[in-house]
């Protein structure tokens, strides 16, 4: 079994006590310590500053060309807090419950409870930097309400939220980089991690604009690289998104945890055909306004428009009548591709359901906006000219993005959706202290397995990134590094250090060499296909054993056939692209592993083989109540290592949403 | 939507490296869906080029809906093209017709060098940013988010300034490759908040300074930017920004 | 921060443009209010009169220096800009933007203003050398002697169809100018209220269509016979 280093104690009082007696280093020590962040989103930018503002020398790593384009800029709805300004009974305690819960009993209920106690700081944090946050008329915070929970505390910025914290942390770590405690390295991927005495010491990273490799050592390493959602090829993530420096880690000895662990996100723009590169999520927000339907009769030709109230089946409502269509993002997917595969989908491909708007566009804001001006009245007309300009303030930017997209207007027509990878729950395993079991070595936000359990509540992950990196890292670090202070920086021409880099350089002509026929997109296509296929929404014993098959002789066909044009020592993408995809089926294939040792339905994993009468996951508490851990030992070899997942303050049932 | 299917002949700025001679290469795509993306057409662009053994061609591009700021293309003439407020990653197929010829250029400014093809290097931006684009507050401020209520219309104007995504395309488009509509906007969304009040003379004053000496232009109000910003952001902030400098220069008695 | 920081910055640059401009603005009141005087229709005596106290009086002469700087600054400073805007993109594009989001005039300032420059240079000789250094030929009002400088309009502009048109044309270069010009010189000082800047929006256009207008008629009225 493995230690996750929770402290003693009451629930409620273990982080406060953690704090008070976890090791601290003091200034003039800080000043000699080295530490590396890879990966500048909402974790690492918040991290990366917090360690510069505190003393600390940090590198900071990211492959896009600037630190402000990772990809928690695309977050739209919101990001929770438990303030309770809404007055409606939020607490620490509801936000933690929820997210267990909605985590379908998952998660370390340890790291949960610190999470929601932190959620205040982070909106206090954030609107000091100057992030604009939407307020109401009287000039106070504004809230919204997300999927599974029954109060409003998600903080928002438009459809923006994610840009807009980003940009926050962005502006912190620029201001460190400015004061030179911070040395930014863009355009830079970190390709291995350099391990001294079974310690995280440094990183090897290639410049992508130049092709050289590089040494950077670290007294301790940080990767808040994100999530591995582009292993499924089509997802939300973005183009450049991968897994390669957890999985570089992973492959040190870092333990992956939960890899299996998928977000499926019920409302994004459904795939129109085989040219998609990605594919564009429409917040959960919407579904505050948005209410789900399919029309009652199946492969209904008819246009949205035309099929009359009655006929239209608002299957969540229907399903879930106290969530209705805020229910978590795994129960709504499921619920889409159930009436989907029954035939009532709509749209060319027929692998959609229609996300309406117009009735709260009428019905809440048209009426609220009529009455708000002295209209007695109103006709149709006038309620959906107010409407619109209410959803426009609250939405605008989502539907300009869904026109944009499908060429069809949402304020008229109901929007097409469909479920989509989004996010991975799953990630390298971290104790309480977010370090991985490799002493030094930390993951943090969506790249640890975090606190999502088995399926993320919308606006939390936002609510992780920054409470790992504003938050707990600043404390556990010190906890570690407190032992460190004697240690002088390593030179990088260690023996370490030379071996990583050769190993790198290594795989890197190895690639090049193959020169083979085919290109690194058509296999990453390929192995998104059997991913979505058979480790997607809906998994089996049989469909899982298949593709653990397929990938390996996929893996095989990669090492003999890809073809990558261009130089080593140059700007060259695809090799950028391959040495990821590399990484991305033999991730594929460990969640597959993953994925059928789980014989048990639970979150956004659904095994159809443990489900209740009415479709609803099945979790098998008895067998499966703990995380799994796996250990690489070589090529296509894992070993398991399990974390029991105790539950002190809440008692794991069924869960409902009825 | 009707959908259609197109043969295009494309022109695009192909250059080794910063150093290298670039020139314009010419190529053609058969079959492209009005579906498409107008990155999905690169993409099977270089799929084809891939395939003829050529070298495909670098473009800068991340999260391919409209946010991250990474796409950066001249295309026919105007930065992220012909569509309004919109990313060349959200511009769609449909805005071109069969046999129409596409000139794809990068982002054209001594401040924006050409890394490679389509690709820039914008870190001035980065250091613009550096240079006072914040508030200086270290983590783990204890003030209530609600303490300081805030004017809505004052907090709209900051986010809508606050949305620029830093993608180059006002300095692309301009033709004095001014960056003040990127400044202006990040110094309108501090100085609107109270929480950016407090340094608001000496942030106006270090971002203009940066970016003039990273050499990008003077603003003469053509509204270039404007047009083409793809979040809208608005020039009324460059004349804010002129405010802010006005009163700040000829009220700071530091030396700088 | 210097003085001299604050006014070579792009911002501070600008603020000259801006300053100066608007100073020649107010010069262009005066200066059209004064001409307005030929159509006194009194064969140009009012028009001598308000021409001798401008050059006589020692106020309007002083204020005569300031306006030479004023114009050097403007023009200076307008072509320094000009050509430093424009180096800032050595590698220009092969498809040019072209009026796609910015009307021609916005982005011709430097044109037009250089025009603006020719024509002056030509209006200069032909009126304010002659009537200050060179001289003129006299002309007697109740016994008192004035320049004749309604006479010298009539010789430049009667009976010669190159001179008038180059005149309309100069004025057509400063209505476009003044487009532009006067509306941004008030951007460049911050004005930010949109309120304001409709208000501007729409003076600047009146006065860029009736000064330029007006202007144009004087040489067009000595052409056709009018005064």
């Amino acid at each position: 079994m493995l230690d996750s280093k929770i402290p003693a104690g009451k629930l409620e009082d273990k982080w406060t006590d953690y704090k008070g007696h976890c090791k601290l280093v003091n200034p003039a020590n800080k000043r000699k310590l080295e530490i590396i962040v890879v990966g500048t989103g909402l974790a690492g930018a918040s991290a990366a500053a917090s360690l510069g503002e505190l003393g600390y020398r940090v590198k900071a790593f990211c492959f896009q060309d600037s630190p402000r384009r990772a990809h928690s800029i695309a977050a739209q709805g919101g990001i929770n807090a438990a303030k309770n300004y809404q007055n409606d009974g939020d607490s620490v305690f509801r936000l933690f419950y929820d997210t267990i819960k909605g985590g379908d009993y998952r998660s370390r209920e340890a790291n949960v409870h610190r999470l929601a106690e932190v959620s205040v700081n982070i909106i206090d944090q954030c609107v000091a930097q100057g992030v604009p946050f939407a307020r109401e008329y009287g000039g106070l915070l504004n809230n919204r309400s997300f999927g599974g929970t029954q109060v409003k505390r998600t903080f928002y910025a438009a459809g923006q939220t994610g840009q807009q914290l980003l940009i926050g942390a962005y502006q912190a770590l620029e201001r460190q980089v400015a004061l030179g405690s911070v040395q930014m390295f863009s355009r830079h991927e970190m390709l291995d991690v350099v391990m001294i005495d079974g310690k995280a010491r440094g990183i090897i990273a290639r410049d992508l604009i130049s092709g050289k490799v590089e040494r950077h050592f670290g007294h301790a390493v940080l990767l808040c690289t994100g999530g591995y959602g582009n292993v499924f090829y089509l997802s939300t993530n973005a183009m450049g998104s991968n897994v390669t420096a957890a999985w570089k880690a992973h492959k040190r000895g870092a333990y992956f945890g939960n890899p299996c662990f998928t977000q499926i996100h019920p409302t994004c723009i459904p795939v129109t055909g085989d040219h998609q590169s990605k594919l564009t999520l429409m917040s959960e927000s919407l579904r505050n306004d948005g209410r789900i339907w399919v029309p009652k009769k199946q492969n209904d030709p008819r246009k949205a428009n035309d099929i009359p109230e009655d006929e239209r089946d608002y299957y969540l409502e229907r399903r879930y009548p106290a969530f209705g269509n805020l229910v978590p993002r795994d129960v709504a997917s499921r619920a889409a591709k159930e009436r989907c595969d029954a035939g009532y989908g709509v749209g060319t491909t027929k692998q959609a359901v229609y996300l309406d708007f117009r009735y709260n566009l009428i019905n809440k804001y048209g009426r609220a906006e009529a009455s708000k001006h002295g209209i007695e009245n109103p006709d149709q007309e006038t309620l959906v000219r107010l409407g619109k300009e209410v959803v426009k303030e609250e939405y605008g930017n989502l539907f300009d993005m869904y026109e944009k997209i499908t060429g069809e207007n949402p304020y008229e027509v109901p929007m097409r959706i469909y479920p989509a990878v989004h996010y991975t729950m799953g990630g390298l395993w971290v104790d309480y202290e977010l370090m991985t079991n490799i002493p030094g070595l930390y993951a943090l936000g969506e790249a640890n397995f975090s606190d999502h359990g088995a399926n993320r509540l919308g606006a939390s992950a936002l609510m992780q990134g920054l409470a790992d990196g504003y938050f707990v890292i600043p404390y556990t670090i010190g906890n570690y590094l407190a032992d460190e202070i004697a240690t002088k920086p390593i030179p990088i021409t260690h023996e370490a250090f030379e071996k990583a880099e050769a190993g790198v350089t290594e795989r890197i002509n190895k690639l090049m060499n193959i020169k083979g026929s085919q290109s690194v997109e058509s296999f990453h296509k390929r192995l998104g296909k059997i991913m979505w296929e058979k480790c997607g929404m809906a998994r089996n014993a049989k469909g899982l054993t298949e593709a653990i098959g397929e990938i390996q002789q996929l893996k095989k066909e990669f090492w003999s056939d890809v073809r990558i044009p261009g130089g080593i020592e140059e700007m060259n993408t695809e090799l950028d692209k391959a040495g990821r995809v590399a990484d991305f089926m033999e991730l594929g294939e460990l969640m597959c592993k993953d994925a059928l040792e789980r014989n048990e339905s639970c979150g956004g994993h659904f095994r159809e083989e443990s489900q209740t009468e009415e479709g609803e996951a099945l979790r098998n508490d008895d067998q499966y109540m703990y995380v799994a851990a796996w250990e690489s030992k070589g090529d296509s070899n894992w070993q398991l290592h399990k974390e029991e997942l105790k539950y002190d303050m809440i008692k794991p049932t069924q869960r409902n949403y009825k | 939507m009707e959908h259609y299917s197109m043969n295009l002949t494309l022109k695009v700025w192909k250059q080794k490296n910063a150093t290298a001679e670039g020139n314009f290469e010419t190529y053609q795509v058969k079959d492209i869906s009005s579906e498409m993306s107008f990155l999905e057409m690169f993409d099977v662009l270089n799929e084809q080029l891939i395939h003829e053994g050529k070298d495909p061609i670098a473009f800068d591009h991340d999260c391919r809906e409209g946010i991250c700021g990474m796409c950066s293309m001249y295309i026919n003439g105007r930065p992220h093209g012909p569509w309004h407020g919109t990313t060349t990653c959200q511009l769609h197929m449909r805005a071109f017709k069969d046999g129409d010829t596409i000139v794809v250029e990068p982002w054209r400014a001594n401040a924006f060098p050409v890394v490679k093809d389509l690709v820039v290097d914008r870190s001035a931006f980065d250091r613009v940013i550096q240079s006072g684009g914040y508030i200086s507050v270290n983590t783990g401020v204890s003030v209530d988010g609600n303490t300081i209520p805030i004017e809505r219309e004052n907090a709209d104007k900051a986010f809508a300034a606050a949305a620029c995504i830093g993608c180059g395309a006002c300095v692309a488009a301009c033709k004095n490759s001014s960056a003040m509509l990127f400044v202006s906007a990040k110094v309108s969304h501090l100085a609107l908040l109270p929480q950016g009040d407090v340094e608001r003379k000496n942030r106006v004053l270090n971002m203009v300074a940066q970016a003039d000496k990273e050499g990008f232009g003077s603003c003469t109000f053509t509204e270039a930017c404007e047009a083409v910003c793809p979040k809208e952001i608005s020039i009324t902030n460059i004349s804010r920004l002129n405010s802010e400098y006005l009163k700040a220069g000829l009220s700071a008695d530091k030396a700088h | 921060m210097k003085w001299s920081d604050f006014f070579t910055s792009s911002v501070g640059k600008k603020l000259i443009m801006s300053l100066s401009g608007l100073f020649l603005i107010a010069f262009l009141v005066v200066h059209v209010g004064l001409n307005a005087c030929i159509w006194a229709m009194d064969d140009g005596v009012m028009f001598n009169k308000a021409a001798h106290f401008m050059g006589a009086n020692v106020v309007p002469r002083v204020l005569e220096i300031g306006l030479f700087a004023g114009f050097l600054l403007h023009i200076i400073q307008g072509l320094a800009l000009e050509f430093q805007n424009r180096s800032n993109r050595k590698k220009g594009y092969a498809v040019k933007m072209g009026s796609k989001g910015s009307a021609w005039y916005r982005k011709s300032m430097g044109l037009l203003g250089t025009l603006i420059l020719l024509f002056l240079i030509m209006h200069i000789s032909h009126f304010w050398v002659p009537s200050r250094i060179t001289g003129l030929e006299p002309t007697y009002i109740d016994g008192k002697e004035y320049h004749d400088l309604f006479g010298r309009m009539a010789a430049v502009f009667t009976d010669n169809i190159g001179i008038v048109i180059l005149y309309v044309l100069g004025c057509i270069s400063l209505a476009w100018h003044l487009v532009h010009g006067f509306q941004s010189a008030f951007r460049t000082l911050g004005l930010t209220n949109h309120k304001y800047i409709r208000l501007i929006n729409g003076l600047g256009i009146g006065f860029s269509i009736i000064v330029p207008l007006a202007f144009a008629l004087m040489p067009i009225s000595f052409y056709m016979g009018w005064v």
